[in-house]
C-alpha cells in the first residue's frame, strides 16, 4: 500500500466515523426513550443500552387514562382543522399575491412576513381577551383560531412562491376562454397545487401538533388539553419522582406518527422548508 | 414597515403574470382580476387582523394600564408606570427589575451561543450530506429525526437522559471516568443553561443543515473541479470558495434561527421551569401575565420583547429583499 492509498483509507475511515457519530447523535435520544417506555417500572432506574425484555405496562397505563386519550383526540382535531383553514385561506391569498399585479401587493407580502416573525408571547394578553370574548377559552376552537397566527403566514408565503413558478400560458388560455379568476384558480391552478399543498399542509400539521405556549395558556381543564401540554403536566407524587416510564410511553406515542410522516415525505419537507426559508 | 410601491420587481412579475393586454377588453379583464385578488385576500387579512394585529395593539395598550387577568376590560390608564416609575424615593417598574435584566441577558446568551453552535454543526452535517456515499438518503432521513420530534417531547427525553440520579449521561460520564459524582444538569445554576442549549442545538441542527445543504447543491461544480485540478487544499477551498458562496443562505438561516431563539419558551419551560438561571424574556412575560395575573406588567415585558424582535426582523427584511432581488 503506497502513501496515496494510505491517505485515502484514512479519509474513508474518518468519513464513516463522522457519519456514525452523527447517526448515533441524531437517533440515540429517541431510541433511549423507546427503550425506557418498554421497561417495567422495576427496571426503570437501571441504565441499560438495550432492551432485555419488552413490557407494555407503561402504554397500558397511559391509554387507560381518559385525559390522555382525550388529549390525543384534541390534538388531532386542532391540527387537522388548522391545516384545513390555513390551506383554504392560503390558496386563495397566494393566487392573488402570486398571479395578479395590484397596488399594495408588496405591502401585503411584508405584513404576512412580519406576522410570521411575531413572538407568540407578544400577542398573548390581547389574544387571551379575544378568545374569552368569543367564548372560546378552554376549547379547541380557541386553539384553532390562535394557531393561524403562525401557520397562515407560512402557508401563504410558500404557496405564493410556488404559484409564481407556474407557467403563464395556462392562465392566458383560461382568460381567453373567459374564465373568471375563481374558475381559473379552482379548475386550472388547484390541480397543479397538490404537491405544494401537501408540503405546506404537512408542515402546518406538525407546527400545530407541537405547539405548546398557546395550548398551555388557553386551556384550563384536562379534558381540553392537547398532547404536548398533557405530557408536560404529567406529574408524580413530587417534583423529584416523576413517572418517567409513562412519560416516555406518551412521548413515543405522539412522536412515532410524526417520525413516520417525516420519513415518508422527507423530500417534500426539505423542499418546503427551503422554499419557506431561503426564498423567504 | 415599508411604503407601498405599485410594483418593485417588474421583471419578476412579467415572467409570472400575463402581460396586461391593451384595449378595452384588456383593462376590463385586468380590473376584474384586481377586484378578485382583493376578494381572495380579504378572508386572510381579516383572520390575521383578528389573531395578530388587534391582539398586538391590545398588548401595547395593556402595557400602559393596570389590567389584571380576571378583569381586562376595567383596566385603568397608568402611563408608563409598568415600565418605570419614581415613587417615594425609589424607582420601580420593569426596567428596574433585576430578574427582567437577568432574563434579557439569559435570552441573548442562549440565542448567541445556541445559534452559533447550530450553524457550525449544521455546516459540518451539510458538507457531509453533500458528499456522495452509499446510504446517503438513510443518513439524511436519520438526521431529520430530531427536527420531527415535538419540542416538549425532546425536552422530556433529554430531561430523563440528564436526570441527576438515574440519567444515562451521568452514568456514561462516570463509566468513562470523566466525572466523579453525578451532575445536577437541570438544577445546577452553572449547568442548567448549557443543558438547555444542548437540547436546542440537538433539535435544530437538522434545520440549519438542510438549508445549508440546499445552498451547497446549487453551487456550480466547475469551480470545485478547477480547485481540485489545481491541487488546492480542501480546507482552503472551503474557506475561500464554499463559505463565501453559501453566506447569503447562511445569513437567512441565522436570522431565522435567531428570531426563534429570542422568543424561546417551551424547551426551557419544560426543562427548568421558572428557574431564574434560565428564565428568558418569554418566560418572564408569561409568568407575570398568567401566574401573577398582572396583565399590565406582563404586557410591558411582551412589548419590550416585541421591540427587540422587530429590530431583528427589520434587519432580516432588509437582507431578505436584497436576496429576493438577486434571486429573481
Amino acid at each position: 500500500m503506497n502513501r496515496y492509498q494510505q491517505i485515502n483509507l484514512a479519509k474513508q475511515v474518518g468519513k464513516w466515523a463522522l457519519i456514525a457519530v452523527i447517526m448515533v447523535y441524531a437517533i440515540f435520544p429517541f431510541y433511549y426513550a423507546v427503550i425506557t417506555s418498554l421497561k417495567p417500572s422495576s427496571e426503570l432506574f437501571r441504565v441499560d443500552y438495550w432492551l432485555s425484555s419488552v413490557d407494555f405496562g407503561n402504554y397500558a397505563q397511559i391509554f387507560s387514562q381518559k385525559s390522555f386519550v382525550q388529549a390525543i383526540g384534541n390534538s388531532i382535531l386542532v391540527a387537522i382543522s388548522v391545516v384545513f383553514i390555513a390551506l383554504l385561506l392560503g390558496v386563495t391569498a397566494s393566487y392573488a399575491l402570486g398571479r395578479v399585479r395590484f397596488r399594495g401587493r408588496t405591502t401585503v407580502m411584508l405584513v404576512v412576513l412580519g406576522v410570521s416573525m411575531f413572538p407568540q408571547v407578544a400577542v398573548l394578553s390581547g389574544l387571551f381577551e379575544v378568545i374569552r370574548t368569543l367564548n372560546l377559552y378552554n376549547s379547541p376552537g380557541g386553539l384553532i383560531l390562535s394557531y393561524t397566527i403562525f401557520t397562515l403566514p407560512f402557508t401563504v408565503w410558500v404557496l405564493t412562491t410556488f404559484m409564481r413558478q407556474l407557467p403563464m400560458e395556462l392562465e392566458e388560455a383560461a382568460i381567453m376562454d373567459g374564465a373568471t379568476p375563481w374558475v381559473t384558480l379552482t379548475r386550472v391552478f388547484l390541480p397543479l397545487m397538490w404537491p405544494a399543498m401537501a408540503t405546506t399542509g404537512l408542515l402546518a400539521f406538525i407546527a400545530a401538533w407541537n405547539e405548546f405556549l398557546f395550548a398551555l395558556t388557553f386551556t384550563l381543564t384536562d379534558s381540553q388539553r392537547t398532547v404536548p401540554v398533557a405530557i408536560a403536566l404529567i406529574s408524580g407524587g413530587s417534583q423529584h419522582e416523576l413517572p418517567w416510564g409513562p412519560i416516555m410511553a406518551a412521548s413515543v406515542t405522539v412522536t412515532v406518527p410524526l417520525v413516520i410522516l417525516v420519513m415518508i415525505f422527507q423530500r417534500r419537507i426539505v423542499s418546503g422548508l427551503t422554499a419557506g426559508a431561503v426564498k423567504g | 414597515m415599508s411604503t407601498p410601491t405599485p410594483d418593485p420587481t417588474p421583471q419578476a412579475v412579467h415572467s409570472a403574470v400575463p402581460s396586461p393586454q391593451t384595449g378595452y377588453r384588456g383593462t376590463k379583464v385586468r380590473r376584474q382580476r384586481v377586484r378578485a385578488a382583493w376578494m381572495f385576500l380579504i378572508p386572510m387579512l381579516i383572520t390575521l387582523a383578528m389573531v395578530a394585529g388587534w391582539p398586538l395593539a391590545r398588548t401595547f395598550y395593556f402595557s400602559f394600564t393596570d389590567a389584571s387577568l380576571s378583569d381586562t376590560a376595567g383596566a385603568a390608564w397608568i402611563g408608563i408606570e409598568n415600565y418605570l416609575v419614581f415613587d417615594d424615593g425609589n424607582w420601580y417598574g420593569i426596567l428596574t427589575d433585576p430578574v427582567w435584566w437577568q432574563s434579557v441577558w439569559n435570552t441573548l446568551y442562549f440565542s448567541v451561543v445556541s445559534v452559533s453552535l447550530e450553524v457550525i454543526f449544521g455546516i459540518i452535517v451539510a458538507l457531509l450530506l453533500n458528499a456522495e456515499f452509499k446510504g446517503r438518503m438513510l443518513v439524511r432521513a436519520a438526521v431529520l429525526i430530531p427536527w420531527a420530534i415535538p419540542t416538549i417531547v425532546s425536552a422530556k427525553m433529554w430531561a430523563w437522559m440528564l436526570n441527576d440520579q438515574f440519567g444515562i449521561i451521568n452514568h456514561l460520564l462516570m463509566t468513562l471516568g470523566l466525572i466523579d459524582a453525578p451532575l445536577a444538569w437541570t438544577a445546577d445554576a452553572s449547568l442548567s443553561m448549557w443543558a438547555v442549549i444542548m437540547v436546542d442545538v440537538w433539535k435544530t441542527i437538522p434545520f440549519v443543515a438542510l438549508l445549508v445543504l440546499a445552498a451547497l447543491q446549487m453551487l456550480p461544480k466547475d469551480c470545485f473541479e478547477a480547485a481540485e485540478v489545481d491541487g488546492i487544499h480542501p480546507v482552503k477551498v472551503f474557506f475561500r470558495v464554499t463559505l463565501p458562496l453559501i453566506t447569503p443562505a447562511l445569513l437567512v438561516a441565522v436570522i431565522f434561527r435567531l428570531l426563534d431563539a429570542l422568543r424561546v419558551f417551551d424547551v426551557i419551560y419544560v426543562l427548568t421551569s421558572n428557574s431564574t438561571n434560565t428564565m428568558t424574556m418569554s418566560i418572564y412575560a408569561r409568568q407575570q401575565l398568567v401566574e401573577f395575573q398582572d396583565v399590565g406588567y406582563g404586557s410591558a415585558a411582551s412589548t419590550l420583547l416585541f421591540l427587540i424582535i422587530a429590530l431583528v426582523t427589520i434587519l432580516y427584511l432588509y437582507l431578505g429583499r436584497r436576496q429576493l432581488g438577486v434571486d429573481e
